[in-house]
C-alpha cells in the first residue's frame, strides 16, 4: 500500500507539470498580462518594461514558468489585481468553497445513494420512474438556470433564503447554494447508484446472503451496498473536480465570495497571477482527490489489494 | 505490442493452405447460423424503443430549423423595436419580446443553429482526436502508449469548465469555432482512455491473431479488424457528450466568454434574461430558450442512453 501510493505520488508530478504548464501557456502567451494591468488606456512604455521585467515576462516561456513555479514553491503566489497577495485572497475563499463544495457532497452521498438504492430495489415501480424522470430534467435544465430561478422563488419571493450570501457564508446560508451545485451530480450518482444496484441484485453473493437467513437489512448494507458503491465512488472523485469549477456558476448566482468568485474576477479583470493560482491549487486538489478515490476501492472491493 | 517483423515472417506452403481453408470455413459458416451482427442487432433494438424513436425525431428537427431555420420562422431574429420592450405573449408574436424588444419565438427558432453547431462539432472533434490518440496508444503500446496516457493525463488534470473560461478569456477571437475548439481540445481524454481499452481488449481476440498471422498489415488491422469492434464504446460515450457539450456552451456564453451578442444563443439569451432578474417581470424571456435548451439536452441524453442499451452486451 505505501509503495503503491509512493508510486502514484510520483507519477502525478508529471501529471501536474504538464496541466498547470499548459494553464500557464493559456494565461500568459495568449493574453497580454501587463497591459491588461492598465485596462483600456494604453501603458506607458518605460513602465511595462519596468513590470515586465519584475514578472520575468522578458524571458523565453519555458524560463517564465520555471520562474513563477520557483515562486509559487516558495509561498509567494504573486499579487491580486487590488494589490492584495493572492495568498491572502486564498486564504478567505478557500475556506468558503470547501464548506460549499462540503454541503453540495453531502446531498450528493446521503440523498443521491439513498434515492439510488430505493429506486434501484423497486426497478419499475411508480417511485422508480418517478425519480428517474426527475434526474433527467435535473441533468437537462442547465444548473444556471435552475440557479437564478432557484434564486428568485426561494429568495425574492417566497423569502425563504436570503439572495445573496453574506461574506462569511455561514454553513446555514450555504444550504441552497450547495444543493443547486450538487443538483446535476446528485442526478448522475442516483442513477449510477440504481444501475449498479440492480446489476447486483441479482449477483450469486446476494442470494447467498439471502438463503444464509441474513436480515434484510444485513444484506442490503453489507453486501449489496459495499460492492454496489465501487463506480459510485469513483464518479465522486472525479466529480470534486467539477464542483470546484462548477462553483464558478454557483457562486456568481449567489454572490458567494468563494473560489470559483475569486477566479471569475481574476479572468475577467485578466489578472494571471490570481488565475494561475488559483487553478494551480485546483489541479493540486483534483489530482490528490482521484488518488484518495484509488485508495478507497481497495478499503470497498477486498479483491483489489495494491502492492 | 505488434512488431513489424511478424507482419512479413515467411510463411510455409502448408500454413498458408491451412489459412485459407479457415477463411473458407468461415465464409460458409453465416449461410447457416445467420448471425446478426452487434449493429444488426442493436439496429433491431433500437428501432423498437419509444425513447429512441421520440428523441430521434425530436433531434431530427431540430437539426433541420438549425439547417433551415425560416422554415418555421418569418421575422429576422435581429430585426427588434425597442418600443415593444418585455411585451407579452401575443398573436403573432405567441412567445413575445425580450428586453431589446426582439422576437422571443423567432430568436428561440434562431439559436438552435449555434447549439446544435457547437454540440455536433465538438462531439465529432473530441470523438476523432480521442479515438486517434487513444487507439495508436492502445494498438502500437510500449514506449507511444505511455507518451500517449501521460499526455491524456495532463489534459485530464484541467478540469473542462475552468479550462474552458481561462482560455476562452484569455483570447480575442468570438463566435462559435472557439467554443468549439476548446470543448474538443479539453474533453478528449475520455474517449481516448475508452479506445484505448477496448482498442486493447479488440487486439487480443483470435481474429485480429489471425489477421496478422495472414500478413495483414498493420493499417488493415486496425481499419477493418480492430476498428469495427472497438468503435461502439466510443459512439455511446461521444452521444451522451453531446448533450453535455450543448449545455456546456450555454453556460459558457452565460459566463460571457462563450458565445457573444450579436451571435444568436440559446445562452446568450438566457444570460440576458437572468441578467438583473429581468425574468421577474417578463417570465416568457427566460422560459422559452431555457426550455428549447432543456429539450434538446434531454433529447440527446436519451438518445445516448437509448444507444447505450442497445449496444452494451452486458444489459442483453
Amino acid at each position: 500500500m505505501g509503495r503503491y501510493v509512493i508510486r502514484r505520488l510520483l507519477q502525478m508530478i508529471p501529471v501536474f507539470i504538464g496541466a498547470t504548464f499548459l494553464i500557464f501557456v493559456m494565461v500568459y502567451a495568449l493574453g497580454d498580462p501587463v497591459s491588461a494591468l492598465f485596462g483600456d488606456r494604453g501603458p506607458d512604455p518605460a513602465t511595462a518594461k519596468a513590470l515586465r521585467e519584475e514578472f520575468n515576462l522578458d524571458h523565453p516561456l519555458w524560463q517564465q514558468y520555471l520562474l513563477y513555479m520557483g515562486k509559487i514553491f516558495s509561498g509567494d503566489f504573486g499579487t491580486a489585481f487590488n494589490g492584495q497577495p493572492v495568498t491572502e485572497l486564498m486564504e478567505r475563499a478557500f475556506p468558503i468553497s470547501f464548506r460549499l463544495a462540503l454541503v453540495a457532497l453531502t446531498f450528493e452521498i446521503v440523498l443521491g445513494i439513498v434515492l439510488g438504492v430505493v429506486t434501484g430495489l423497486r426497478r419499475g415501480r411508480s417511485l422508480d420512474t418517478t425519480v428517474l424522470i426527475l434526474t433527467l430534467v435535473v441533468i437537462a435544465v442547465p444548473t444556471f438556470v435552475l440557479g437564478t430561478t432557484g434564486q428568485f422563488f426561494l429568495g425574492v419571493e417566497a423569502g425563504w433564503i436570503d439572495p445573496a450570501v453574506s461574506p462569511d457564508a455561514r454553513l446555514d446560508e450555504l444550504i441552497v447554494p450547495g444543493l443547486i451545485l450538487a443538483l446535476v451530480s446528485l442526478a448522475y450518482v442516483t442513477r449510477l447508484t440504481r444501475t449498479s444496484v440492480a446489476e447486483n441484485t441479482r449477483a450469486d453473493y446476494i442470494r447467498t446472503a439471502i438463503a444464509k437467513g441474513l436480515p434484510r437489512r444485513r444484506v442490503t448494507v453489507r453486501h449489496l451496498l459495499r460492492n454496489s458503491l465501487i463506480p459510485v465512488v469513483t464518479y465522486l472523485g472525479a466529480d470534486i473536480g467539477t464542483l470546484m469549477a462548477g462553483a464558478i456558476v454557483t457562486e456568481r448566482i449567489f454572490n458567494i465570495q468563494g473560489v470559483g468568485y475569486q477566479l471569475y474576477q481574476g479572468i475577467l479583470r485578466q489578472n494571471s497571477p490570481t488565475v494561475v493560482g488559483f487553478v494551480v491549487v485546483l489541479v493540486l486538489i483534483f489530482l490528490l482527490a482521484n488518488l484518495l478515490v484509488d485508495l478507497l476501492y481497495a478499503v470497498l472491493d477486498p479483491r483489489i489489494r495494491y502492492a | 505490442m505488434p512488431d513489424q517483423q511478424s507482419d512479413k515472417t515467411p510463411f510455409g506452403a502448408q500454413e498458408v493452405a491451412a489459412a485459407k481453408g479457415l477463411t473458407a470455413g468461415t465464409a460458409t459458416a453465416p449461410e447457416t447460423t445467420a448471425a446478426r451482427s452487434l449493429w444488426t442487432d442493436a439496429w433491431h433494438d433500437l428501432r423498437r424503443n419509444p425513447v429512441f424513436i421520440v428523441s430521434a425525431l425530436l433531434i431530427l428537427f431540430l437539426v433541420v430549423i438549425s439547417l433551415w431555420p425560416g422554415l418555421i420562422a418569418s421575422r429576422d431574429p435581429q430585426r427588434c423595436q425597442l418600443g415593444r420592450s418585455l411585451e407579452g405573449p401575443s398573436a403573432g408574436h405567441w412567445f413575445g419580446f425580450d428586453t431589446q424588444g426582439c422576437d422571443v419565438y423567432t430568436r428561440t427558432v434562431y439559436g438552435a443553429r449555434a447549439s446544435i453547431t457547437v454540440g455536433l462539432c465538438a462531439t465529432l472533434g473530441v470523438a476523432v482526436l480521442g479515438a486517434v490518440v487513444g487507439g495508436l496508444a492502445g494498438f502500437i503500446g510500449g514506449f507511444w502508449d505511455t507518451l500517449l496516457s501521460r499526455l491524456t493525463d495532463v489534459f485530464f488534470g484541467i478540469p473542462l469548465v475552468l479550462g474552458a473560461i481561462v482560455f476562452l478569456s484569455m483570447i480575442t477571437l468570438t463566435g462559435i469555432w472557439p467554443v468549439v475548439l476548446v470543448i474538443a481540445a479539453l474533453s478528449w481524454p475520455q474517449i481516448a482512455r475508452i479506445s484505448r481499452g477496448s482498442v486493447i481488449t479488440a487486439k487480443q481476440n483470435d481474429y485480429v491473431q489471425a489477421a496478422r498471422a495472414l500478413g495483414a498489415s498493420n493499417s488493415r488491422m486496425l481499419l477493418r479488424h480492430i476498428l469495427p469492434n472497438a468503435v461502439a464504446p466510443v459512439i455511446v460515450m461521444a452521444t451522451i457528450m453531446l448533450g453535455t457539450f450543448i449545455a456546456l456552451e450555454a453556460t459558457l456564453s452565460y459566463l460571457g466568454v462563450g458565445l457573444r451578442p450579436p451571435t444568436v444563443s440559446w445562452g446568450v439569451d438566457i444570460s440576458a434574461a437572468s441578467d438583473g432578474m429581468q425574468f421577474r417581470n417578463a417570465p416568457h424571456i427566460l422560459l422559452y430558450p431555457a426550455a428549447a435548451l432543456s429539450l434538446t439536452v434531454l433529447a440527446f441524453i436519451m438518445l445516448g442512453d437509448a444507444v447505450r442499451d442497445a449496444l452494451d452486451p452486458k444489459l442483453r
